[in-house]
């Protein structure tokens, strides 16, 4: 009998009935249904599949689920609030920060938790930070100026 | 021009011809106006379509289709597929700017193969510089057809209809008018266009040649955007494919008591293919570690080491691609005679996602999602491993995670269908990472050999060129040298052909061989260069005659800010040029070597690209900001290890990839040449990545390097002693 691993998903409790050493990865994309975390290579090398956890960047397929227990876990999915996509998000569309796609659910989530520390990042700060993301279509200079521009655009509405 | 052998990575032997069902699909569709142009190819194209098959024949007929609907909105149906290099977003481009309505109201359906026509596959940069024009031809045969309408409808003679936004009206009387939708209204209408329709010209673009936005860039930035390992079936099972431990061992026992003794795990033995399925992935990942097989060894003697002497005795003797005057007579002219040889290692695709395929069985035809860069030749795949006709197949295309060439063959389509028969179940099969390394059909190895010969003047005189396994592609130098003869030898993709020269399955990796002999040539050009004692963009503007080539060197070296100097100047500075599939390139760089350790810091790079007209410009500089940063991998760290069949690199924690730290600041200058055919963006960027920051290595320490990739170790070892 396994017992319910309750934590917070996107901002909704959830009490997923698995196995407490599946990877976290796995069950977001089964039995949660949540797909956008992605596996890449399965060791934490390439951070297709990071979450946040708490806030911090996480690597689900390297994290049991029971490591969240109680804990706030974040994904692409979660950060649409009633339809309006994160500053980020816009960020990422306006400057086609992205090509096959498949980075960009874990270039946006390292990006978020980056912003959190440090809302006025140079641009070395975010070369950085987003280090140990893969990307294989070579859309990095986007992914910076978005993440810059994501930025800036955060700061000048906190202050309105 | 003779068509290489696989001009596109198609590793897969001759095919069936493929029926065209265009009825079927005639049949599926709604009411509104349906074009299907029907055009035949020609000259390079038709030879290309049937090298694609094996010598086959090639149909006689291409198709491009598209309807006009009553709610006045486009859609364009095609083969082609997304795999991040902008085909979704570039391709309605073309159809509006010769229909003449707002991009925005086309939409796209990719890669469906009940929906769309018949496509080779998405490969070789043929979007835009091959299917372009089938596309826009469809588009200008509706819009003629609407004007025909319209002209019945409005009364008026058609010299008098103009036509804008989806609208016809009357050039006399503005008012006079009749939308599209208007004239679909109600109707059914099938139309068949069999001559080639008079296309705009480039002066009369209103769409094409203006950036738009990334169609599938809210998708993406959302995590919308489904990928084949994102679909989900009612009962499916995903599948694990045990990997042997080497390329050429032979499975002799398993046992699968361990995996089987799981609940819910199932290991299936179909000959060679051993798969542990499960209804979670991840137990399927777990159950197929714990299944015991014993192989006998590879014979394979090859390393990443001796396998360039292998490769030079393996080589067939070869043709001549190109030849002129008579290079007996050249080397009598040179001052200086040269001779160098060029090594390139295997490279991976590693694309970000794996190779990953789910197919569903019902009622005796199947469903599949696979991630692959040709769906119809997965159709055919699946069709053949399901053992039902091609016709009860059903292909349809997420997203594709990257390809560069790596998705063209569909084998995880074909273990996934043989699992879904076995099973009586859909299944999805994914690969993990280190599966995707050990199974890639990697970029070949290859050696070329350049001797040649100047005049006292610095003018090249002859130009004696072999290429040994990076094939035909970019071979051919565009200098103007009176005696020349480029030979061609050695298989450049399949599993090594009858020599079985690679000890593992090779195919297209973004702009195959180009890669390799561009890096030859400019590398080559520019020891020329220093010999003569002359700047490298002088020397090569010396000794080109063409025009077009010459406009974009100079061109490239104006935006970088190049003062002529010889090399090496210790500035850093490396320039190239090349010719990859009709476009025109050249690349400036800066570099900054640390001779003590023997690393790089690229600096900055540009690009100048011409590729007729950039169709979509936005498009053209995302790759190639894409091709520059891609192909940092391919100059300094990318390099496939392996000994006795066994492939040492199965992560990127060996297998370096670029990453942001490397990125040097990148600029595009796009060059227009209206008047020639229009030609794609994806790949020539990369194929000239490898030969320019090889002349700034050697321009800022004198190390020139002759092997790819550029090493530390190899670049301490190549400085000047």
């Amino acid at each position: 009998m396994v017992e319910p691993i309750p934590f917070r998903l996107n901002g909704k409790s959830v009490r997923p009935a698995v196995d407490e050493d599946r990877m976290l990865l796995w069950v977001l994309r089964t039995e949660l249904g949540l797909t956008g975390a992605k596996y890449g290579c399965g060791e934490g090398f390439c951070g297709t599949c990071t979450v946040l956890v708490d806030g911090e960047p996480v690597r689900s397929c390297q994290a049991p689920v029971k490591s969240v227990r109680g804990k706030d876990v974040l994904t692409i999915e979660g950060l649409e609030r009633d339809g309006r996509l994160h500053p980020l998000q816009e960020a990422f569309i306006k400057h086609e920060a992205m090509q096959c796609g498949f980075c960009t659910s874990g270039m946006i989530l390292t990006a978020y938790a980056l912003l959190a520390k440090n809302p006025k990042p140079t641009e070395k700060d975010v070369r950085d930070g987003l280090e140990d993301n893969l990307c294989r279509c070579g859309t990095h200079t986007r992914v910076i100026q978005a993440v810059l521009a994501a930025a800036s655009e955060m700061k000048t509405a906190v202050n309105k | 021009m003779s068509p290489e052998k696989y001009p596109d990575g198609d590793m897969d032997e001759a095919r069936p011809a493929v029926a065209l069902r265009r009825r079927d699909f005639l049949k599926t569709l709604g009411g509104g106006l349906i074009v299907v142009a029907t055009l035949s190819l020609d000259g390079e194209e038709l030879l290309q379509e049937q090298a694609r098959r094996g010598g086959q024949s090639a149909p006689a007929d291409f198709n491009a289709y598209l309807r006009v609907g009553e709610d006045g909105r486009v859609t364009c149906y095609t083969g082609k597929i997304e795999q991040g290099q902008g085909a979704m977003t570039v391709l309605p481009l073309m159809l509006a700017e010769e229909l003449e309505v707002a991009p925005a109201s086309v939409d796209m359906v990719l890669g469906d193969t009940d929906l769309c026509p018949y496509d080779g596959g998405t490969v070789g940069s043929q979007c835009v510089r091959i299917f372009g024009p089938l596309l826009r031809a469809a588009a200008a045969e509706a819009r003629v057809v609407l004007v025909e309408m319209a002209s019945e409808k409005l009364q008026v003679p058609v010299e008098r209809l103009r036509v804008k936004d989806g609208m016809v009206f009357d050039s006399a009387k503005p008012g006079t008018k009749v939308t599209y939708a208007q004239l679909v209204q109600g109707k059914k209408i099938e139309r068949h266009a069999s001559a080639k329709p008079a296309l705009k010209a480039p002066a009369d673009f209103k769409v094409m040649g203006r950036p738009a936005a990334r169609r599938d860039a809210r998708d993406k930035a959302t995590g919308r955007a489904k990928y084949a390992g994102d679909i989900r079936v009612p009962g499916m099972l995903y599948a694990c494919i045990l990997r042997p431990p080497a390329h050429g061992a032979k499975l002799k026992t398993v046992d699968a008591s361990a995996a089987e003794a799981v609940a819910g795990v199932r290991v299936v033995r179909d000959g060679d293919l051993v798969a542990a399925l499960h209804e979670l992935p991840d137990a399927a990942l777990a159950a197929v570690a714990k299944i015991k097989a014993e192989y006998d060894p590879s014979l394979s003697l090859l390393d990443d080491v001796n396998i360039y002497d292998h490769l030079v005795k393996n080589a067939a003797p070869g043709r001549a691609v190109a030849q002129g005057g008579d290079l007996a007579e050249g080397v009598k002219l040179a001052a200086t005679t040269v001779e160098s040889t060029f090594l390139n290692g295997y490279v991976a695709h590693a694309s970000m996602e794996t190779h990953t395929a789910l197919v569903e069985p019902k009622d005796g035809k199947a469903t599949a999602w696979v991630s692959t860069q040709a769906p119809f030749r997965a159709k055919e795949d699946v069709a053949s491993a399901f053992g039902i006709p091609s016709k009860d197949v059903h292909v349809i295309e997420p997203y594709v995670g990257g390809g560069f060439g790596g998705k063209s063959g569909n084998p995880q389509a074909v273990q996934a269908a043989k699992l879904a028969k076995i099973t009586g179940r859909p299944v999805q099969v994914f690969r993990t990472r280190a599966d995707e390394f050990f199974l890639d059909t990697f970029r070949p190895a290859a050696v070329v050999n350049i001797k040649s010969g100047l005049s006292a003047e610095g003018k090249i005189v002859f130009w004696d060129y072999e290429v040994l396994f990076a094939g035909e592609r970019s071979s051919q130098q565009f200098y103007a040298i009176p005696h020349h003869r480029t030979v061609v030898r050695g298989d450049t993709f399949g599993s090594g052909g009858a020599a079985g020269a690679h000890p593992f399955g090779t195919g297209a990796w973004r702009g195959p061989g180009s890669n390799t002999n561009i890096f030859a040539r400019e590398s080559f050009i520019d020891i020329l260069a220093a010999k003569a004692g002359i700047d490298p963009v002088e020397f090569r503007l010396l000794n080109l005659s063409d025009e077009r080539m010459k406009r974009v060197v100079r061109i490239g070296a104006d935006k970088f800010g190049w003062k002529p100097a010889k090399g090496p100047s210790g500035r850093g500075f490396g320039f190239a040029c090349a010719d990859y599939l009709g476009t025109y390139l050249s690349a400036a760089a800066e570099v900054a070597v640390d001779k003590a350790t023997g690393k790089v810091k690229v600096v900055r790079m540009l690009c100048a690209h011409d590729s007729g007209v950039a169709v979509n410009p936005a498009g053209t500089v995302l790759q190639i900001e894409g091709c520059f940063t891609m192909g940092l991998g391919a100059a300094f760290t990318e390099e496939v290890h392996f000994k006795n069949g066994e492939v040492k690199d199965l992560n990127f924690d060996t297998y370096q990839i670029p990453r942001f730290s490397w990125l040097p600041k990148i600029e595009a200058a796009l060059v227009d040449s209206p008047g020639v055919p229009i030609s794609g963006a994806g790949e020539p960027a990369i194929t000239i990545t490898q030969a320019v920051l090889a002349n700034a290595v050697f321009d800022a320490c004198g190390a020139r390097l002759y092997r790819l990739p550029m090493t530390p170790e190899r670049i301490r070892a190549a400085l000047p002693k």
